[in-house]
């Protein structure tokens, strides 16, 4: 699926987005960087509720497609400012993990 | 042997702003060499826990990293409070991370774990007070 239909499925708001047509596979939901690292998929979409600038070292060693912050929740400044830098994508949605998921369409 | 290129990182305590900077190196390495990308997050997924480890544990310390055309061997070298119980540390799930460490999205107990898990050699070699030396090996074929 492309992380356009995505970004409009979710209500999202665009934080950094480099190819609004990739394709999306799949995702991935967790908030403990360690699982999220050792089961996330290549070019999935990562839900969590995590904002920290580690949160890009991890999206960028798994090489996930899009992070997705669920429950409206604001990237910090350092995460904006890394994903930026380092050309990865993130979104956020104003819905629960839970519901983003399902309305995601992934 | 010696066809290795060899790489050295400081890795500073209780910076995650620095942290991964390591693994992000060698990883970069390893795409610039061809080594096919299964083998790269592998590396990545497993120095990073390694990386972060000695951020939050051990105040830092150093990763020395050889590549070789079959394989790579990082060691990761403390001088931190070491390990009392290695195969109580090795059980996924056990961890002695803070609750500020957890906020971050840390102390799931599943670093030790995760870095055993992807790499194909593993060695845990720790004195309480003295420090502890972790070395991966992951063969690329």
């Amino acid at each position: 699926m492309k992380l356009t239909e995505i970004i409009t499925n979710l209500d999202a708001k665009v934080i950094n987005v480099t190819d609004a047509n990739k394709e999306i596979e799949g995702g991935y939901c967790g908030d403990f960087l360690s699982v999220v690292m050792g089961k996330a998929p290549e070019n999935s979409g990562w839900f969590t509720i995590m904002n920290n600038q580690n949160v890009a070292a991890v999206a960028s060693l798994t090489e996930v497609g899009v992070i997705i912050i669920c429950d409206g929740v604001e990237p910090d400044e350092l995460l904006a400012k890394k994903v930026a830098q380092v050309g990865l994508d993130l979104i956020v949605t104003p819905y629960p993990v839970f519901e983003a998921v399902k309305k995601s369409g992934l | 042997m010696s066809d290795a290129l060899h790489l050295e990182f400081e890795v500073s305590g209780n910076n995650f702003v620095s942290a991964g900077g390591a693994s992000d190196e060698v990883k970069k390495t390893l795409k610039m060499l061809g080594i096919a990308p299964q083998f790269i997050r592998k590396v990545a997924i497993a120095m990073y826990e390694g990386e972060i480890n000695m951020v939050i544990h051990a105040g830092g310390g150093r990763a020395i990293v050889d590549i070789y055309r079959e394989k790579i061997v990082i060691v990761l070298k403390d001088e931190g409070p070491g390990i009392p119980n290695i195969e109580l540390a090795l059980t996924e799930g056990y961890s002695t991370a803070t609750d500020n460490i957890r906020d971050l999205g840390f102390g799931a107990g599943m670093g030790l774990p995760n870095m055993k898990k992807y790499t194909d050699e593993f060695n845990l070699e720790s004195e309480v007070g003295k420090g502890t030396t972790v070395t991966m090996v992951v063969n690329f074929f």
